[in-house]
């Protein structure tokens, strides 16, 4: 008898703590939530991108190279849009508005493209204005190199921080053992330049010899969130582990982020990439999942508009189909919630200058989440 | 009837080899463009992208198979019993690569196939 309680003892202190092990790991499925799901925009394939206009209309990429402006509930095509490079994970990638937008003009878009002289295609961010339904003014601010005919990991989100530098992000372009720890190669790294594309002075490689003077940060794998913390100003990503390993990462001057080199997840076919998942002189994730979700897109809440969201992060998961919501304690991961459900491959989440979320989903496309009550 | 044998035996040989080459690009093909959502052992994940091991579509519907590879496809779609709604974009292949990733993907994971697929067949394949 005695022996049996002992049994029962340890049997559930074990099972107790073995849950608070991976507390991280499970996402719940809240049995309310505060908005209603509003299809705003239907009959989109693949929404990469978003931007909101100040006029109230939006700006959409489609992974296929349209550019849409959507305006008093009408989809427009916008001409003039770069040929791109349409292979794999290739197309039309992100979109975003200079912070000064209304002054200037500027819009900023990654895209996969041929430029160059090899054949194939690699990540290039342009900026251009929209004049007549059309972009005009196009300047090409970048364009990694060298042009290869991989299908994976072009990127690319584009994001801009307080001081008005501009951030995007570039995989590691199917090229892992070369790329993403190489400071002189493009590809596996997030980079800053001026919103001229000109290099910031104080970038941390300036003074490397040979080095990609843009980059900002390396041993990335494929990052497709990029959003700026609305308390801190520092801007995170999330990006594509292989199988299990996507990350959450807060990015740091010159800092190297492990790829491949150290990870959490594993070849597709089962086998070990390393055997490390930390090591000194590489960043920690702030949270990972395995398995993977396929994480795309990322935006703080920064309104009081449902609930208690504010200071979450909001992450969209291709591979599961749902958004999942971060509830965050600092720089940690206190829960997580399965928002969504089974909706479709989300591929970007934004908050509005409305203080609205906006969805995009593959085949569906754009939905507002509506608070409740409201 | 010695000399036919022969010959008859090396067409044989030469189409063996000819498919297992082309089922070796096909694998390299699978790593870069299919292996992020269909997976390592072609199982595919739950309710958002379709198994190609044992799938009763793709061993069935070859035809559509390649055209779903060669313009991309969008919408429902049944796979063992499972309805699948997504969308596969065009991965802007070239025909050779789409025969060869096919002749992989038949021929992997218990799959298999006898009839090769050519870059002729995938080049007659128009759009629906």
């Amino acid at each position: 008898m005695k022996n049996s309680i002992v049994c029962l003892y340890l049997i559930v202190v074990t099972l107790n703590f073995s849950c608070a092990q991976d507390a991280e790991n499970q996402v719940n499925d809240p049995s309310e939530v505060p908005f209603t799901a509003e299809l705003l925009i239907d009959g989109l394939q693949i929404p990469w991108g978003m931007a909101f206009l100040p006029d109230g209309s939006m700006l959409v990429t489609e992974k296929s190279g349209e550019l849409i402006h959507f305006k008093d509930g009408k989809k427009t095509e916008v001409n003039n849009v770069p040929k791109v490079y349409q292979r794999g994970q290739g197309g039309l990638l992100d979109i975003e508005l200079h912070p000064n937008y209304e002054n200037n003009g500027w819009l900023y878009i990654t895209y996969s493209s041929e430029e160059g002289e090899n054949k194939g295609g690699n990540t290039a961010l342009i900026r251009a204005k929209l004049t007549n339904n059309a972009l005009t003014d196009i300047e090409l601010l970048y364009k990694a190199g060298p042009n290869t005919t991989k299908g994976q990991h072009f990127g690319s989100r584009i994001v801009f921080d307080n001081e008005g530098y501009l951030y995007f992000s570039i995989g590691d372009r199917g090229n892992r053992d070369v790329n993403p720890q190489d400071i002189k190669r493009d590809g596996g790294k997030i980079y800053r330049l001026k919103d001229d594309g000109s290099i910031p002075g104080d970038n941390p490689f300036v003074n490397s010899n040979g080095a990609k003077t843009a980059v900002f940060s390396y041993g990335h794998r494929n990052p497709q969130g990029l959003a700026k913390h609305p308390e801190t100003g520092q801007i995170w990503d999330n990006e594509h582990g292989p199988k299990g390993g996507d990350e959450i990462n807060t990015l740091k001057k010159g800092a190297n982020y492990g790829w491949p080199v150290i990870t959490y997840g594993i070849n597709y076919s089962g086998t070990p990439i390393t055997d490390k998942t930390e090591m000194e002189g590489m960043e920690q994730p702030v949270h990972y999942w395995v398995p993977s979700i396929g994480p795309s897109g990322m935006a703080f809440v920064t309104t009081d508009n449902y609930g208690g969201w504010k200071g979450s992060v909001l992450v969209g998961s291709l591979a599961f189909q749902y958004l999942e919501r971060l509830e965050l304690n600092g720089n940690k991961v206190v829960n997580r919630e399965k928002l969504m459900a089974d909706i479709g491959r989300v591929r970007d989440v934004k908050q509005g200058p409305d203080g609205l979320i906006y969805v995009s989903v593959e085949g569906k496309g754009i939905y507002k989440l509506v608070p409740k009550g409201s | 009837m010695y000399f036919s044998g022969i010959i008859g035996l090396s067409i044989f040989l030469f189409q063996d080899k000819e498919l297992e080459e082309s089922i070796q690009r096909g694998g390299e093909i699978y790593q870069d463009f299919c292996i992020t959502c269909h997976q390592g052992a072609g199982e595919g994940v739950a309710n958002t992208y379709p198994p190609l091991a044992g799938s009763d579509y793709l061993l069935t519907y070859r035809e559509e198979s390649i055209r779903g590879i060669k313009f991309g496809q969008q919408g429902e779609l049944m796979v063992n019993g499972a309805t699948y709604n997504n969308t596969m974009p065009s991965m802007g292949l070239e025909d050779e690569e789409i025969a060869d990733v096919m002749n992989f993907i038949l021929n992997s994971w218990g799959n298999a196939s006898d009839e090769m697929v050519t870059t002729t067949v995938v080049e007659s394949i128009l759009e629906n």
